[in-house]
């Protein structure tokens, strides 16, 4: 399944769909380090809106593309994570840890020019 | 009405008339007779049953006429009970029954009490009755005795049913007032917690919290559990739990007003400290909840 990615400036906005397969997952992970590379984009937003259950290994899939993206110096960004969801996480001990999260698009891009404002 | 003879020689052994084979009447005859003698004498042995359940000093919480009232219907249910055998019905009218007296503060003890003291009194009565035909006593009993403890046990687990009906609903009340979410400044939420939580309300609180989040799009939420005497260490993971699930919807959550024991219960569980955010008082809360959003309060002089 194709993932849209989308680029707004120096930021890359990748939307996840509903039901992604583990190799879709994988397939993403190579794929997003690489355009962060073509593009030199300095962050990601990952949109996880149409997602409605998250398991671990999506969970730990998107922790590793937050860690390869920072080796590039670039930021990632998680958005839209449902209230359902947000819970069944938290229930697994799925945190997320060290990755940045936002409630929706809106909040993820003020996020980053704010990050960006500062370290300029 | 024809009755059987019905005892059974067997060839070559003298028959005991002690031991019978087979009864001499049908046990809904038995039934039908026991009912009859129950609404012939319903006056006088109603009028015995109270008087024994205010020697026993039940059902205190009514008066003389209340209780003569609830006597009459009960007595009239019992006996159709008996006769009919209709055990659902006996069961809704134990349920109604219920809602009447428990909010006058009636209680379990009382209505099974009051119950095996009818029974009493019925099989007193039908001692009196039989006491000449002794086979027949124990007949009309083995018809008798089953049927009652049916009843006792209908009336009680109906009582009880609707003393647990009425618990819940109660619970329930008590769960919707006490978790209020409330906005006080743009993408500023608070979350006041009073009173008892328990795994149930901890996990309604987290519902209802992330909800509120996610339609006031709220940054900044302080949870304030000053009124939370203590937490187990299930619902002390429940709060953790929900930090981190705000977290997920981009919310920052701070945590005022613990007590000395519920950070005590914190620190035992090895509540990474790190990941929590928390002051002393709600007023600290707020402020620092306003720094975060990049707000000012000055007072009115100071701003000109």
């Amino acid at each position: 399944m194709e993932v849209p990615i989308l680029k707004q400036g120096e930021v890359l906005i990748a939307t996840f769909q509903a039901a992604l397969s583990d190799a879709d997952l994988n397939h993403l992970r190579m794929g997003l380090v690489r355009q962060v590379v073509k593009f030199r984009s300095r962050a990601v937003i990952v949109d996880v809106t149409a997602m409605d259950v998250m398991d671990s290994f999506a969970s730990r899939t998107l922790r590793e593309i937050a860690h390869m993206i920072r080796l590039r110096g670039a930021e990632t960004v998680i958005v839209g994570i449902q209230p359902e969801v947000a819970f069944a996480m938290v229930q697994l001990g799925l945190t997320l840890e060290g990755v940045a999260t936002a409630l929706d698009l809106e909040e993820g891009l003020a996020y980053l020019n704010e990050k960006f404002k500062t370290t300029n | 009405m024809s009755k059987r003879e019905g005892i059974t020689k067997d060839s070559g052994t003298r028959s005991n008339p002690s031991v019978e084979l087979v009864r001499s009447e049908a046990p809904s005859e038995l039934l039908r007779e026991l009912v009859a003698h129950l609404r012939q004498n319903r006056t006088q042995l109603r009028e015995e049953w109270v008087v024994r359940i205010t020697e026993t000093r039940l059902l205190t919480a009514m008066t003389k006429e209340e209780i003569f009232a609830e006597a009459t219907s009960v007595y009239d249910s019992y006996v159709e009970a008996l006769e009919t055998e209709a055990f659902e019905a006996l069961q809704a009218y134990a349920r109604n029954l219920s809602e009447r007296i428990i909010p006058r503060g009636v209680e379990t003890h009382e209505v099974v009490g009051i119950v095996l003291l009818l029974r009493d009194v019925l099989a007193r009565s039908l001692f009196a009755k039989y006491q000449t035909d002794f086979k027949k006593l124990n007949r009309i009993l083995d018809a008798y005795e089953p049927a009652a403890n049916r009843i006792a046990n209908t009336v009680a687990v109906g009582f009880v049913q609707e003393r647990e009906r009425v618990i819940r609903q109660q619970q329930e009340a008590i769960r919707e007032l006490s978790t209020p979410v409330l906005q006080v400044r743009e993408r500023l939420l608070i979350l006041p917690i009073i009173g008892v939580i328990d795994p149930q309300r901890a996990r309604q609180l987290t519902e209802q919290l992330l909800r509120g989040i996610r339609t006031n799009r709220a940054k900044v939420v302080v949870i304030d559990i000053t009124g939370v005497a203590a937490m187990d260490v299930t619902v002390a993971n429940h709060l953790v739990q929900t930090v981190e699930a705000s977290r997920l919807l981009g919310a920052t959550v701070i945590v005022t007003g613990l007590s000395p024991e519920i950070a005590q219960t914190l620190v035992t569980i090895g509540v990474d400290l790190g990941k929590m955010n928390t002051v002393g008082d709600l007023q600290g809360g707020i402020e620092q909840a306003e720094r975060l959003l990049g707000y000012k309060v000055v007072t009115l002089a100071e701003s000109r």
